[in-house]
């Protein structure tokens, strides 16, 4: 606890500079990773971040020193190279994309670890803490490191919101936005040199295993809360600052630890409470409209019922005992009572000592649904010529579900109907 | 039948486009006139897509240029536009209906500036003569088939060309909405404006076209309607691929063959 209030009182200077740092990398990520997310070129990302390794490596064995902006510009060059290989191949032979990636992904890395390897057994006194590209580590963002890096995600900020109206454009309908004469090819180079610099940034905090995680996650959560793509970008980059604390955060109370695992965790557990909690497209939403439709139709059903029973009787108002509701439908006796209670409140049957009657309103509902069944029987054995013996089990379905525009729309076409396919009067 | 027209709208000069190396298209020489609308006819795999897109530089072609309004394509770009096919573009893409109409605007923007007041008017406006005013607000992943049609259309409007190409408007449609593309494409021409449409539908295209190119990987006709959509020509486009010509252009992509010498 002393370590969380110590930490987030941004007191210590030290402290304040890593989370700016991370937050910025992780923002900067998560902005551009909309634009790969949407144009579907995540495996990319992933291809991009693992390729970069080598660079690093080489940049610091020519040089000599652990300047961040030759280990930028090394990262840069074989992040490049990568995405031309996964081009040149795609395009000249008959391997696909999915398969380049794998491919180049691989090599890349395999590389860029051989290359690691070979450095950290050199002697070289000066490469203690390359490693830290491996998995990342948010609190050696100190000193020149910090603005470097803090440097190209502000640029990459200002840039993606500066082509915000372009990018979107290529994304959503490339060939359209060639015709009114965008430079598509340039478009497309800045997304992937956006792409190539938002991983090379980012693999300070998390790493190179894990940086597409930083690059995609976030949008990908973020596209469950919103269909706005201005939102989006926001949620994406809300979320991506968020993790970039907690990973500072984690980087800076257990120092053993690396950064990255952290940072896709926490980032990782916001995307999966996305897939299930977000209205309308999250999973839980899902269940609960099932639950209500599933409660939807036994109601229905059992105010159909009643209204079945009172044209037996002639009468809709003549009370009628749990048994004979149950003897006339098969439902289970537990969900006939709690539908029959939820009913009472709501006004559309009442309970008498005889037993369950309609109400007024619940006479008329009943009625909806006897006449919108019987209706669409006629509709199936009008329209699509089938049998009146096979068109029950479908109408039990879309009884439920008609709107009252629908219904209008059917009473024409059959021309207000008197009587459904088996004789019955439609009410 | 081709017939050339003079003072062309689009003047299509022998014209090969390949895939991959094999031919869809074998030097097509055709010119349309201004203010008509053009109906592009024929069966499934002809090339009709592939020739408008060629026209607009969307392909590269292997031989051959176009010319509109007798500059190169390049120099005219603000003066034309395109309507893709419906299944082009992901509809699941975070977008509202007037977002992507908005899209019509950006041409004549230019990069870097937001559209104006006068561009969202415009957009507004495109809508309406879609009739889909009140959808401006929606989700492009909850239209139907017509309504994305018709915002893909509204697009297109919004962008106040002067040529229009349009890859199958007609395909896969609600009636309601066919009528009310087609009432829109005549009005178009009535303001003056050629537009230019793939189509798959015979028996609509006497009724809606006033010139006719028919095609199946060459050029068959180009002409008025009337005189193109005979039984002969139809026969002609219809009666099956040209063996041999589609023989000779599976060689050429197996041998890896240049479509021309240099």
């Amino acid at each position: 606890m002393r370590e969380f209030i110590e930490f987030f009182s941004f007191a210590d200077a030290n402290i304040r500079f890593v989370t700016v740092g991370s937050v910025l990398l992780a923002t900067s990520s998560a902005v551009v990773g909309c634009f790969t997310l949407l144009r579907k070129r995540a495996l990319v990302g992933d291809a991009v971040a693992h390729a970069v390794l080598p660079g690093v490596c080489l940049a610091f064995m020519l040089s000599g020193t652990k300047n961040p902006f030759i280990l930028l510009l090394g990262a840069f060059v074989t992040g490049w190279l990568s995405l031309i290989t996964i081009d040149f191949i795609t395009s000249r032979s008959r391997i696909k994309e999915d398969t380049a990636i794998a491919l180049v992904l691989s090599v890349f890395f395999g590389i860029g670890i051989l290359l690691l390897t070979a450095i950290q057994h050199s002697g070289n006194a000066a490469q203690s803490g390359l490693d830290k590209f491996l998995f990342g580590k948010a609190a050696s963002l100190v000193g020149e490191d910090l603005i470097a890096f803090s440097l190209v995600a502000v640029l990459l900020l200002v840039t993606t919101i500066l082509f915000y109206k372009e990018l979107a454009m290529l994304c959503f309908d490339k060939a359209y936005a060639k015709t009114i004469g965008y430079p598509v090819r340039a478009l497309e180079l800045l997304l992937t040199t956006l792409t190539v610099f938002a991983v090379v940034v980012g693999i300070q905090a998390v790493g190179v295993v894990l940086m597409a995680a930083m690059l995609i996650t976030p949008a990908a959560a973020a596209r469950f809360w919103t269909d706005k793509l201005s939102l989006m970008l926001v949620l994406a980059a809300l979320i991506g600052a968020f993790s970039g604390v907690s990973g500072a955060y984690v980087s800076y109370t257990a120092p053993a630890m690396p950064t990255g695992p952290w940072i896709v965790l926490i980032v990782s557990m916001i995307a999966i409470l996305s897939f299930a909690f977000a209205p309308g497209k999250g999973w839980v939403s899902r269940l609960l409209r099932q639950r209500r439709n599933k409660t939807l139709i036994l109601e229905e059903n059992l105010l159909k019922l009643l209204y079945h029973l009172g044209e037996e009787k002639q009468d809709f108002h003549l009370p009628h005992s749990l048994q004979q509701i149950l003897e006339k439908r098969a439902i289970p006796k537990k969900q006939v009572s709690a539908g029959l209670s939820k009913l009472r409140k709501q006004g559309y049957i009442e309970k008498t000592p005889a037993g369950w009657q309609l109400t007024l309103q619940g006479q008329r509902r009943g009625e909806r649904v006897v006449r919108l069944h019987r209706l669409w029987e006629l509709y199936l054995t009008q329209y699509l010529q089938l049998a009146s013996d096979h068109v029950h089990e479908d109408a039990e379905t879309i009884e439920h579900i008609i709107t009252p525009e629908l219904e209008q729309r059917l009473m024409e076409e059959l021309d207000y109907p008197v009587l459904d396919p088996h004789s019955a009067r439609i009410p | 039948m081709i017939i050339q027209v003079e003072n062309p709208v689009v003047e299509v000069h022998d014209l090969t486009v390949s895939y991959d190396r094999k031919p869809v298209l074998w030097g097509i020489d055709l010119t349309l006139p201004a203010g008509s609308l053009v109906g592009v006819i024929g069966p499934n795999g002809a090339g009709k897509s592939t020739l408008i897109k060629a026209m607009m530089d969307l392909l590269p072609a292997g031989s051959g240029y176009v010319r509109i309004f007798d500059k190169p394509i390049a120099e005219v770009r603000n003066r034309i536009s395109y309507v893709p096919q419906r299944e082009s573009v992901d509809w699941d893409f975070p977008a509202s209906v007037f977002d992507v109409v908005l899209m019509g605007s950006y041409g004549k923007l230019g990069l870097f500036k937001r559209p104006r007041q006068a561009d969202k008017d415009a957009a507004m406006d495109a809508l309406q003569k879609v009739g889909m005013q009140s959808f401006a607000n929606r989700q492009i992943s909850q239209l139907s088939g017509g309504q994305q049609q018709r915002v893909f259309l509204a697009r297109a409007l919004a962008q106040n060309a002067d040529i229009y190409f349009m890859d199958e408007p007609f395909a896969g449609v609600d009636i309601a909405t066919e009528t009310a593309i087609i009432e829109l494409l005549r009005t178009m021409r009535e303001q003056g404006k050629t537009v230019i449409v793939v189509h798959h539908d015979l028996q609509s295209a006497t009724e809606y076209f006033d010139w006719v190119v028919l095609l199946n990987m060459r050029l068959v006709a180009s002409g008025p309607a009337d005189q193109v959509l005979t039984q002969q020509l139809l026969e002609q486009t219809y009666g099956g691929k040209l063996t041999v010509l589609t023989k000779v252009g599976e060689l050429l992509r197996k041998q890896e063959f240049p479509a021309r010498e240099s």
